[in-house]
């Protein structure tokens, strides 16, 4: 823990250092309203909720969190910063769980910053903030989802442009594969648990069970050990690095 | 405090290091010396635990970078080859970020920036963000970072590769200060550097050790160790050159034409011969007009060019 902590301060400072974190949140917040209000017709539906809101977060994140996520180790690879990062005393693990983590908090403050829609729909109406809540916190744990397999396929490579192709095409596969159009052609022909299996690994099947207002355990558990495995994942990818070179 | 035992290092068909072993202690300030890709940066990255190596050990303080690598780190104070930090901190943030990470907290960490800044003269720089510094004051902040902890174990790549000759200056002043309570490996491929600043220097080829000894040492082994050189005007040039052929004990003499039409001659002795007496008296008794005379102590460049080899040699060789 003494290690992990000032590995994030200095990570989450240094999105701060920059326009770009600025740039990138109202990127963020304006792709954010612009599918809302435009694409989901969001006043249209009458209804005071934020399902429509929070229905195009994994489309969205899957541009927007590679684009965080593609620097994470490509650019200090780049700069050669990453000399002096694995020659501290720090164990590697704290060093790619920092990074994960202040990018994490990055994408957090970006989602929290949608509030005033939040604020919008109780004006409106009395939605069940309840579900807004869960939903929320699914919605957070898909931006942490594809930022842990970001910053793993980040650490591949000293080029950005290849870790953020690379990363929105993995994430694709993991949000697709719970889309009707991808089961739809498994049916056909697959034996139902490995369509059930494919589903399973669909991070829009978990998301849409969290924003239909249950907060189950085993969606929580879906994304969390997802994240697990692609930083133990990123952690073996440095790792190996220091042998290849 | 620092074991080296049969490192080994390729790259593809590239051995870089080969089956190096070396051991430094305390108050010695270990000169790596080779030509360009001969291997030392490579070296470095292993006894740091960037690189992994292929074959062989490194200890670093009894610490095996290998299987203890963060004890290991945490002796070591390294400064990688083109003194690589953030460019968006600030020198007092990315100090700051150092301390900590080394451990240090509050007080004790504010303490450790200050003499750390104190050493390399960075107090002008400290609130601008690295990537508008020069590349002296840039190099600096590489230092501080590395001094920080005050290392038993300090690894430095090429410290003053593309500073000017004021910056050079005090870092190898830096560099010597510290010498006694550490032990340091610095590279480099400036030959003055080691004569002044290195207890010993090691001259590397082709991932190899190729010579090992002081600098007093490595000179001795030059053709021009103990040789005498004198300026002449050009026509006593012309009578001196046979006089000194003849002399006892010279096995040679070279002609290369100096400044405002003088004629510069070397005269090597034969092994273990001290010229500078009988040249100089013979040069008295003949009336030349000597402007200069004097005993070589050998030239560096020279024993280095010796035995290491050129880069087109050394690829071709490393692709084998
Ligand atoms: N990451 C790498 N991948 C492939 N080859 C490398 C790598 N790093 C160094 N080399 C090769 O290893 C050799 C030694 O390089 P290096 O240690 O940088 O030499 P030096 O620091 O003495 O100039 C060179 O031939 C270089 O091309
Ligand atoms: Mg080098």
């Amino acid at each position: 823990m003494k290690h992990l902590l000032p590995i994030f301060k200095r990570e989450f400072a240094a999105y701060f250092a920059t326009p770009l974190a600025y740039v990138f949140i109202v990127i963020f917040l304006f792709a954010m309203g612009a599918f809302t209000f435009y694409v989901g017709h969001f006043y249209d539906n009458g209804i005071a909720d934020l399902s429509v809101f929070f229905a195009y977060h994994p489309w969205l994140y899957l541009f927007l969190v590679p684009a965080i996520a593609m620097r994470l180790w490509a650019d200090e690879r780049r700069t050669g910063t990453v000399e002096l990062l694995l020659t501290l005393p720090i164990p590697l693990w704290a060093t790619v769980v920092g990074k994960f983590l202040a990018a994490w908090a990055f994408t957090g403050i970006a989602l929290a910053l949608t509030f005033p829609i939040w604020v919008t729909v109780n004006i409106l109406g009395s939605p069940d903030n309840g579900v807004i809540l869960a939903s929320y916190i699914g919605s957070f744990l898909v931006a942490g989802s594809y930022l842990a397999i970001g910053a793993c396929i980040s650490a591949t490579t000293n080029n950005q442009v290849i870790a953020f192709v690379v990363s929105v095409i993995v994430c694709f596969l993991f949000t697709v594969s719970g889309t009707p159009i991808v089961l739809e052609v498994f049916r056909g022909w697959a034996p139902l648990p490995l369509t059930d299996a494919i589903s399973s690994f669909s991070f829009v099947t978990h998301f849409n069970a969290i924003t239909a207002g249950v907060l189950d355990l085993r969606d929580l558990v879906f994304f969390l050990s997802l994240m697990a495995l692609f930083l133990a994942a990123n952690v073996v990818v440095v790792d190996l690095k220091k042998s290849g070179g | 405090m620092i074991e080296i035992e049969g490192l080994t290092k390729r790259f593809g068909p590239v051995t870089a290091v080969a089956g190096l072993s070396l051991k430094v202690g305390k108050g010695e300030v270990l000169g790596f010396l080779g030509p360009n890709g001969a291997g030392k940066s490579t070296t470095m990255k292993m006894i740091t635990g960037y690189l992994a190596a292929d074959e062989g050990k490194v200890k670093v303080c009894g610490h095996d970078i290998e299987t203890d690598t963060t004890a290991a780190q945490a002796a070591i104070g390294y400064l990688p080859e083109g003194a690589p930090a953030y460019g968006d901190m600030t020198a007092r943030h990315f100090l700051g970020f150092i301390a900590e990470v080394r451990g240090f907290k509050g007080a004790g960490a504010k303490a450790r920036i200050a003499a750390a800044v104190e050493k390399t003269e960075l107090a002008p720089v400290l609130d601008q963000t690295i990537e508008t510094l020069s590349k002296g004051f840039k190099r600096r902040v590489g230092l501080a970072q590395a001094i920080l902890h005050d290392p038993p174990v300090l690894i430095m790549d090429e410290p003053t590769d593309g500073l000017d000759p004021n910056q050079k200056h005090s870092v190898r002043s830096l560099i010597r200060g510290m010498a006694p309570q550490k032990a340091i490996i610095v590279s480099t491929h400036l030959l003055e550097e080691v004569e002044a600043i290195c207890t010993r220097a090691i001259i590397i080829d082709r991932g190899a050790i190729v010579a090992d000894g002081t600098p007093a040492e490595l000179l001795a082994r030059s053709r021009y160790h103990n040789a005498v050189t004198l300026m002449l005007p050009k026509d006593d040039a012309e009578k001196a050159f046979g006089r000194l052929k003849a002399l006892p004990g010279v096995s040679g003499v070279e002609r290369v034409a100096g400044a405002d039409g003088g004629v510069q001659l070397t005269v090597f002795p034969k092994s273990g011969a001290l010229l500078i007496e009988t040249v100089s008296g013979l040069a008295t008794r003949e009336n030349w007009k000597v402007k200069e005379l004097y005993a070589e102590p050998g030239r560096l460049d020279e024993v280095f060019r010796a035995i290491t080899t050129s880069d087109a040699a050394r690829a071709k060789a490393a692709r084998k």
